[in-house]
């Protein structure tokens, strides 16, 4: 098999949306040989597979979006959803940008609040000269 | 405000520069973790590589550890840990299991003539449908089953001394006093 051949898969759709709802598919999950590709832009073996593999799916056994996404999630986990769930193993990952909008607000409240806290001073007569003598302008 | 306070902004980026190390030195492309720790290994029916007529299923794995390598001719690797395969079928008495993924018959046959046969039973996936069951996304893999026919264990990349004494051999001895527990209990 040479290199061009193997990045063309021909599958026969029996219309339009059911071809557009595969291509839909392929684009939306990761190719878990590769870090950031998806199975519509790789050319790994196992992306070539696994395209097959989601056609069968839909095309064959009739499977929804949805159970399609379970059976791939089934098998090769998380990391071929681009959208990782709420877990034991990716809380931090939700939780670090929320932590750090928070740490961001208490900061400028803090620096609002104290900003708004400066008053200002009034000055007597006293003061004024004193001020004078020290800058030497008596 | 403290004196301390001004070297907040030096922190952050101390701990920036931390994480992005953390980040990208814990990078293990390879390592990607498997969807079947700690669950059944898939129901499967697979002929025998070197038995044509003869297919088995997951009920012949069951009811002590067993360690599933997934092999291919094609693949470097797999020649690599093939020597550590062979010293560990030769010295344990552990059940191997080959699954022979996206290969060729015939090469795979005369690869295991050629360097030997550490495997209890191959099972030929010229397809890779197995191989997709098992969330194999490459070769070398190995799976540990415990006697209940669950995953304990995954391995991308090859077997080699190190990680046979490091990984392997400890959940087997823990295995089996698990299975001798058991049996014990039974009595």
């Amino acid at each position: 098999m040479t290199h061009a051949e193997s990045q063309i898969d021909i599958y026969p759709f029996a219309d339009e949306a059911e071809e557009r709802r595969y291509k839909g598919l392929i684009e939306e999950f990761r190719c878990p040989k590769c870090l950031n590709t998806n199975l519509a832009g790789s050319d790994a073996p196992i992306a070539k597979d696994l395209r097959g593999t989601v056609y069968r799916l839909q095309v064959s056994e009739g499977y929804s979006d949805q159970q399609i996404r379970d059976y791939l999630r089934e098998r090769y986990g998380d990391f071929v959803l681009y959208d990782p769930p709420f877990s034991a193993q990716t809380w931090y990952i939700w939780i670090t940008p929320i932590g750090i909008g928070l740490l961001a607000l208490a900061i400028v409240g803090r620096l609002l609040s104290r900003a708004r806290k400066q008053t200002s001073v009034v000055l007597s007569d006293a003061d004024r000269g004193r001020i004078a003598s020290l800058l030497g302008e008596k | 405000m403290s004196r301390a306070s001004l070297f907040l902004p030096l922190g952050i980026f101390i701990s920036i520069l931390a994480l992005g190390y953390l980040g990208f030195s814990l990078d293990a492309r390879n390592q990607l973790p498997s969807a079947l720790l700690g669950k059944p290994f898939p129901e499967f029916s697979a002929t025998l590589l070197l038995q044509p007529g003869v297919k088995i299923t997951k009920a012949e794995l069951l009811g002590r550890p067993v360690l599933v390598n997934v092999w291919a001719t094609w693949c470097p690797t797999c020649k690599s840990e093939h020597e550590q395969l062979m010293r560990i079928a030769a010295e344990t008495d552990v059940l191997m299991v080959g699954v022979d993924y996206k290969d060729t018959p015939e090469r795979a046959t005369q690869w295991l003539v050629q360097y030997g046969n550490p495997y209890d039973y191959v099972l030929d996936d010229r397809d890779g449908s197995l191989g997709i069951e098992l969330g194999v996304y490459g070769a070398p893999e190995t799976f540990l089953l415990n006697a209940a026919g669950e995953v304990v264990y995954k391995r991308v990349g090859d077997i080699n001394l190190r990680i046979w004494e490091n990984e392997l051999v400890p959940r087997f001895e823990a295995l089996e006093i698990e299975m001798r527990g058991q049996s014990g209990a039974g009595r």
